[in-house]
């Protein structure tokens, strides 16, 4: 009988083949009393020595079959195997308290495994998945049991696990292993990572699969919904053919436009670009076929540590994402903190109202010598590549010329001391709240480009809470009153001879591209993963139509009313 | 005894690839090795130990190093913290 288990959605595609079960042997130890303790020991040491003969050739594997970050695992691996502070300890409990080596190793590494699981980092939690993994690989030899490896599986599968440690996850190899699932886990966890960088469709977190599937059984891996069907009926099997087949031909399709420009069936062109946090991200944006960064969020380099970051290091990240850029337009957010980010070392005092408080450029103004350091990282960085410079929050004119004012000012003194800056710098600003939205046409006569952040501007406009479910009904892009909004900025912008862009969610929406794209806006910056079917959207619409229809969109009442009027339209 | 003072500048701070190597470096020598911060202290040579004081970005750290081959010990460290971009 055909039963569906839900989970995680951790790496997209279909995947159909027979289950395997990996299943990690039992290594329950007991305490046992040894009278040679010396021997013991020796056991414990070619024990060690086995697993790392093991864990050098995985590593080797990983190494040549993946990257080299994930070989670096087990170089972290094969250290945890000669740790003083493992091994010490182990042995101490084998010689003072006569136990065997199973009883002491399993005291010992479930100490640092509790240690790591309390941190609140959750790179450190990870790390506790290391240091099991590393002493079932030394358990196993104790007991003489041998490891399932994936590496051996010879024929299609989909594996069936309650987790998968890292030592697995290398050896998943994507011409056999066609998916996995597993009781545990989140999106981030490195075999979610894994699963996505080999395209192997993927669900995690399930709970119950290890309890449900047996070895053999037909199981359907829908890696883009979260699902997993036990048992399908012949009916379900069909039905998922034929959609792995669409999803496959859709990549294929997406994959071509990769290096394609991004224009409407009319030949209207716009820019896609992505939205980044770090400059480890930029890679995925280009590899997706992003023409720009539309927004670089600036506040990895401040979260996450107990001290501003220096001029230097800002130098160096915003260096990187413009040399990996090559010369396409990189806009860059200063820093927008407060509202829902801290900072543990800035001090702020807590506010009743922190999205109404002092946030983004509103702090920036407040505490000028932060943001300048900020500013000068970029002016030095500006050399190496198509710099835009964007301030996040603007509500008044005034507040942008002040901004602007430090960044001249900045400018001025970094060139008098004969630092080479950029001359060809753009500034512009974040439009999310409704008062500069409203003024958009004094704004654009003064700055060089607008980006839209709906995420905000939809929440201001409405006074609803993102975040808050009840209130989901008011927070509508579609709402005429946002749109009304939008469509006042890119206006004001084009009157102007200005560039509007978009970074909030909404540029990625491809129910609400049709409008954007109507409206006029030039640039729609997005999650990597988006940018694809964007462009394919895009190739699939007429701007001069959407055009023709955003007076009676417009005349709508209701988010509703134009989300059904859009979709009838086309 | 050698001691020595670092500011970790890498923007994950001290618990990535790099401290692996940093921690990797040390095996060949005889002193004893210690990294002390926020008042807590644990063996460089141990990687869970260095891992497990999630030493991050801009914290300063103090390196002890005490045997006959201190000094080597710390020019070492010097080097890998140099190379690996963990602090200038």
């Amino acid at each position: 009988m055909e039963q569906r288990i839900t989970g995680i959605a951790a790496s997209g595609g279909i995947a159909i083949a027979k289950a395997f079960r990996l299943e990690h042997p039992d290594l329950e130890t007991e305490q046992v009393t040894v009278a040679d303790a010396e021997a013991e020991s020796a056991r414990l040491d070619r024990a060690i020595a086995d697993a790392r003969g093991e864990l050098e050739t995985i590593r080797k594997h990983a190494s040549e079959q993946l990257s080299q970050s994930e070989a670096e695992i087990f170089s972290a691996h094969l250290l945890v195997l000669d740790d003083p502070e493992l091994i010490g300890p182990i042995k101490e409990k084998i010689r003072s308290k006569q136990v065997n080596a199973e009883h002491a190793l399993k005291q010992t590494a479930d100490g640092f495994v509790a240690l790591f699981e309390s941190m609140d980092n959750e790179y450190m939690k990870e790390r506790a998945a290391d240091v099991r993994d590393v002493t079932k690989r030394i358990l196993a030899h104790l007991l003489g049991v041998t490891l399932q490896s994936p590496a051996m599986i010879r024929e299609q599968t989909i594996i069936i696990a309650e987790d998968l440690t890292p030592s697995d996850t290398v050896q998943l190899n994507p011409e056999y292993i066609q998916g996995f699932v597993t009781d545990i886990g989140g999106r981030t966890s490195h075999s979610a990572i894994l699963a996505r960088t080999l395209e192997i469709p993927a669900v995690v977190g399930s709970r119950s699969a290890m309890a449900q599937v047996e070895n053999g059984v037909t199981v359907i891996v829908d890696g883009t919904a979260g699902e997993v069907i036990i048992s399908p009926s012949d009916a379900t099997l069909k039905a998922y053919q034929e959609k792995r087949r669409l999803y496959a031909e859709e990549q294929a399709q997406l994959t071509r436009l990769v290096h394609e420009p991004t224009r409407s069936k009319d030949g209207h062109q716009v820019e896609l670009a992505g939205n980044i946090g770090s400059p480890s991200d930029v890679a995925k944006i280009l590899e997706n076929g992003g023409e720009g960064i539309g927004l670089f969020r600036t506040e990895f380099l401040y979260m996450g540590r107990d001290q501003f970051p220096t001029e230097d290091e800002q130098y160096e990240a915003y260096k990187s994402v413009l040399e990996q850029m090559k010369g396409r337009p990189t806009i860059v957010r200063t820093l927008d903190i407060g509202g829902d980010k801290e900072l543990p070392y800035l001090n702020l005092p807590e506010e009743a109202n922190p999205f109404l408080g002092i946030r983004a450029i509103r702090l920036c103004l407040q505490e000028e010598d932060m943001f300048r350091v900020q500013l000068r990282a970029l002016l030095r960085a500006s050399v190496h590549g198509h710099l835009k410079i964007m301030f996040p929050m603007i509500a008044t004119l005034d507040e942008f010329r002040r901004a602007k004012a430090v960044f001249l000012d900045e400018k001025e003194k970094l060139e008098q001391s004969g630092v080479p800056v950029s001359d060809r710098i753009e500034l512009g600003m974040m439009v999310e709240i409704p008062s500069a939205a409203l003024m958009a046409d004094q704004f654009a006569k003064e700055v060089d480009f607008f980006s839209i952040g709906t995420n905000d501007l939809i929440q201001y406009t409405m006074a609803a809470d993102r975040m808050n479910e009840q209130l989901s009904y008011l927070y509508q892009p579609f709402s005429p009153a946002v749109l009304r909004l939008i469509k006042m900025v890119i206006d004001a912008a084009h009157r102007e001879g200005k560039h509007a862009g978009m970074c909030g969610e909404m540029a990625g929406d491809e129910a609400a591209i049709p409008v954007l794209l109507g409206m006029g806006l030039d640039e729609f910056s997005m999650s990597a993963s988006s940018i694809l079917k964007a462009r394919a959207k895009i190739a699939g619409l007429s701007k001069s139509e959407m055009e023709a229809k955003i007076d009676h969109i417009l005349s709508l009442s209701s988010g509703e009313e134009v989300r059904s009027y859009v979709e009838q339209s086309l | 005894m050698v001691e020595k003072q670092y500011t970790i500048s890498a923007s994950e701070g001290l618990h990535a690839r790099p401290t692996s190597l940093l921690v990797g470096s040390l095996a060949p020598f005889s002193s004893d090795i210690t990294l002390i911060y926020n008042d807590k202290s644990v063996n460089m040579k141990s990687i869970l130990g260095v891992m497990s004081l999630g030493v991050a970005s801009g914290a300063t750290i103090t390196v002890k190093a005490e045997g006959a081959d201190e000094n080597e010990a710390i020019a070492k460290i010097d080097e890998v913290m140099k190379s690996e971009g963990l602090a200038g």
